[in-house]
């Protein structure tokens, strides 16, 4: 399918999440994670953290709490499970830790295609902030399929 | 404090990634994409079996990162997904010290499956040391 070159420059509904410790906890246990600062305040702050850290890939699954956020691939009439993550990159300007409310604002930065159109490229750079102070820039780039090419 | 120099590496041997990881990878990231938990959308698709998250092995490679250096020090972090993980196997996260200027480090990042399958291919800066 053809993506629809327009929606360069659209921006999703910012949104924002508050990171909860528990959430980190299980995302910690999720990845094999034996290090106590990614899953104990106590053992944080003992590091000299504030409280738990966010770690490195976190950010982009706080971002997967956006409803726009699935909502796009859908107005676009792509089907989720045709489509496979191409790339990730994080900019990094602060640390983010458990208790802050972080900011998620999207734009779509590029859309191209490979392989005669059988595989379409869409590059969304999302900023984070906390109260207004950069903490990250992520660009993802979502590959989606030709369904039929797939089988 | 871990002082970087060119040529210095560092591995992990991440977990297995069994139907029991990938599930609990999708509950903790928010990702519920069928094609990561659920064989019966994934054949209604065309693909034979559930695969491993991207996202997952480069939270892998983000341990490496964070065991080696502290978070603070992490300047950018990016990969390109260059294969799918299947279920069942067990990746090796492999970091290399490339260069060092200006008290930052550029890594080399990569995860390799056991069959020599590159799934990851990766850069980070960090500070030094």
């Amino acid at each position: 399918m053809t993506i629809d070159r327009s929606i360069i420059g659209s921006r999703t509904p910012e949104h924002s999440v508050d990171v909860e410790r528990g959430r980190l906890r299980f995302f910690a246990r999720a990845t094999g994670q034996p290090d106590p600062v990614y899953a104990d305040p106590t053992a944080a702050r003992a590091a000299g953290h504030p409280d738990i850290p966010v770690p490195p890939t976190f950010l982009f699954c706080l971002d997967l709490d956006n409803p726009d956020r699935g909502r796009f691939l859908a107005d676009l009439g792509v089907d989720i499970r045709t489509v496979l993550h191409g790339g990730q990159a994080f900019e990094y300007r602060a640390q983010a830790y458990a208790g802050d409310r972080l900011t998620f604002s999207t734009e779509v930065t590029d859309v191209y295609s490979k392989k005669g159109g059988a595989l379409e490229f869409i590059v969304r750079t999302t900023r984070v902030t906390r109260g207004g102070e950069p903490i990250a820039t992520l660009t993802g780039t979502t590959v989606v399929r030709d369904p039929k090419a797939a089988k | 404090m871990t002082v970087l120099k060119p040529g210095d590496t560092f591995t992990l041997e991440a977990p297995k990634t069994t139907r029991t990881a990938l599930a609990l990878y999708a509950g903790a990231s928010g990702d519920h994409n069928p094609i990561h938990i659920d064989i019966d959308a994934c054949r209604a698709v065309g693909i034979d079996d559930v695969f491993t998250h991207g996202m997952l092995s480069m939270a892998y490679l983000g341990r490496l990162l964070t065991d080696w250096i502290p978070q603070e020090g992490i300047r950018s972090y990016e990969v390109r997904f260059t294969a799918i993980t299947p279920v069942n196997t067990v990746p090796t996260c492999t970091g290399t010290v490339t260069e060092v200027e200006d008290e930052l480090a550029r890594l080399s990042l990569t995860v390799t499956l056991p069959d020599g399958t590159v799934t990851l291919e990766g850069s980070a800066v960090v500070a030094a040391g």
